[in-house]
């Protein structure tokens, strides 16, 4: 668990982050969002101490974080940013051994973790072990770079901004692979970027920062039903709500007894595909299956827009 | 084949050097046309690979010292204590470039008297520049995102700069240490107008002597030394740059 409790960053006359309070519940995914300048990063960077804050206190699992020094701080805290910054002159190995190094692990342990984390990875440990980075693609680099960021066992991972140089393609399955090893570890991350769509299919949580204060905090749904102000409003985006609210909610969820013709969608996909496969192939239902390809009934699409309907009692 | 054509000049640079010294009398016959009938054509006031060991242990010892210190120097105007004097520390090496070095060399003698020590400190002085502005450039514009890295994943300073900083700065400073031991080949036959013993002597013996062979054999082989020492040095770089990946 983080508590951020008052934490206020000043540069001279400058307020970057602005009294900002917070709990990040462990073992969820919290996306921060906001606008380039809102104070995101500098807030994230304050959590490991890479930033000093002027005034307030955060607490990881109940300790000051200023209990340690810093740089022992971020040896158990993982950290992960835009560019992956992996060190040109050490190997895939050496660059995810960096941690577990600085720990003084022993060298079978790190040898273990190295291989754990690249299979995990999807990338084979004899082949890309030994290759250094610039040998590898850019998705292949970010992925590196995470699995450096969990090689000492991290309760908590860092993100700054981390598919921000990655292709749609590539970013997509980035963020696939983020959910499962975050199921797989059960490990806190808190995600800084100013995309929506990667925070709506990431979070959750979200936490909208404008001008160094949190506007709201709360998860994804709560945002687009009732926004609290108008800025997170227009992050949302007026054409995209009715979306975002079937992006978030899985097609199991939507699922009636009933028959439907046609290809079946698995339960765990969002409603917003369900949606699409239905208008795309001109169905007006379709069969809903689980995991392993057993009926569930069927999604409509009278279900589908009900659900995508502003909610009543919502402000706006 | 064309692209084997230095490689194979600079092997036999180095085979011919190396048996001139060894052997300087086989060479006498295409010497020979440049002097007199009846004076010398191989210097014989002294062996010419001693003197030419003696050179390069000169310039090696000057050198070595400059590398030390101009890094050391570099590291402490970089790190955040030492920043205040980047500015004075750099005029200060910049004095020791300005200086000819005929003139240190005419000032380091009364100081220290004659022979190799004026000599060492005038290469010193000359050393320093390029290692240090080399070094400095290096460490000043490493890649962001590594730096941030470094510090996110709980290094300490001292192990940011053994581990992150120096390797990756290490093609640029080689590139310095080049040019140091370049400047260093050269101004070290000056050394011998103060009673140094480098090759500069031979240089000096045939002006004397209007030794037209001892000029061009003092003078070529210092010439041949210089190059081959630059061009190992820049196969080193070009190695550390290629691993590095950023060639």
């Amino acid at each position: 668990m983080i508590e951020i409790d008052a934490i206020t960053k000043r540069y001279d006359d400058n307020t970057v982050v602005d009294n900002v309070s917070m709990v990040i519940e462990p073992r969820t995914v919290t996306v921060i969002v906001g606008t380039s300048g809102s104070g995101k990063t500098t807030l994230l960077r304050m959590i490991n101490r890479l930033v000093e804050p002027t005034s307030g206190v955060i607490k990881l699992d109940g300790e000051d974080n200023r209990a340690i020094p810093g740089h022992e701080l971020r040896r158990r805290i993982g950290y992960a940013i835009q560019g992956h910054g992996l060190f040109p002159h050490r190997t895939v190995a050496q660059n995810i051994a960096t941690v577990p190094t600085l720990l003084g692990w022993e060298k079978s342990r790190i040898d273990a973790k190295v291989d754990e984390l690249l299979t995990l990875f999807q990338l084979d440990p004899k082949t890309f072990g030994p290759r250094y980075p610039h040998e590898l693609s850019g998705g292949q680099q970010q992925r590196v770079g995470v699995a450096r960021a969990l090689a000492a066992e991290p309760n908590v991972l860092l993100m700054d901004e981390p598919y921000g140089a990655l292709d749609p393609i590539i970013r997509a399955k980035a963020q696939e692979d983020l959910l499962a090893i975050q199921k797989h570890f059960g490990t806190t991350i808190v995600l800084v970027t100013h995309d929506m769509n990667e925070a709506f299919h990431l979070a959750d949580k979200i936490a909208v920062m404008d001008k160094g204060r949190v506007l709201q905090y709360g998860p994804p749904e709560e945002l687009v039903r009732a926004p609290e102000t108008p800025f997170v409003e227009t992050l949302i985006g007026d054409t995209e709500r009715p979306f975002r609210l079937l992006a978030i909610a899985k097609a199991g969820a939507a699922a009636e007894p009933g028959e439907a013709e046609g290809e079946p969608i698995r339960e765990d996909k969002t409603q917003q595909e369900a949606l699409a496969d239905l208008l795309w192939t001109g169905r007006s239902a379709l069969p809903v299956v689980s995991a392993s390809g057993a009926p569930m009934g069927r999604v409509t699409l009278d279900a589908l827009l009900k659900r995508a309907t502003r909610p009543s009692g919502s402000a706006r | 084949m064309k692209a084997w054509l230095p490689t194979i000049l600079r092997g036999l640079l180095f085979v011919v050097l190396v048996a001139f010294l060894l052997s300087p009398t086989t060479f006498e016959p295409v010497l020979k046309p440049l002097v007199d009938t009846n004076a010398p054509a191989i210097y014989n006031q002294g062996s010419l690979l001693d003197l030419t060991l003696q050179h390069l242990s000169t310039v090696f010892i000057a050198t070595l010292v400059a590398i030390v210190v101009a890094i050391l120097l570099a590291i402490l105007v970089t790190r955040p204590f030492g920043a205040e004097f980047l500015p004075l520390s750099r005029s200060l090496v910049n004095i020791g470039q300005t200086f000819p070095p005929v003139a240190v060399l005419a000032l380091a003698v009364p100081a220290v008297g004659f022979g190799e020590k004026p000599t060492l400190i005038a290469l010193f002085l000359y050393g320093l520049l390029p290692i240090f502005e080399n070094t400095l450039t290096a460490l000043t514009n490493l890649p962001r995102s590594v730096m941030e890295a470094a510090r996110g994943s709980g290094m300490t300073n001292f192990q940011r700069l053994m581990k992150v900083e120096l390797p990756l700065s290490l093609p640029i400073i080689v590139a310095g240490i080049r040019l140091s031991v370049t400047i260093g080949l050269a101004t070290a036959t000056i050394g011998s107008t103060v009673a140094a013993r480098t090759l500069g002597e031979v240089i000096i013996a045939g002006l004397q002597s209007n030794n037209l062979a001892f000029i061009l054999q003092g003078g070529l082989i210092v010439g041949a030394l210089a190059v081959l020492i630059y061009d190992g040095l820049s196969a080193v770089e070009k190695m550390l740059t290629r691993r590095l990946g950023i060639a």
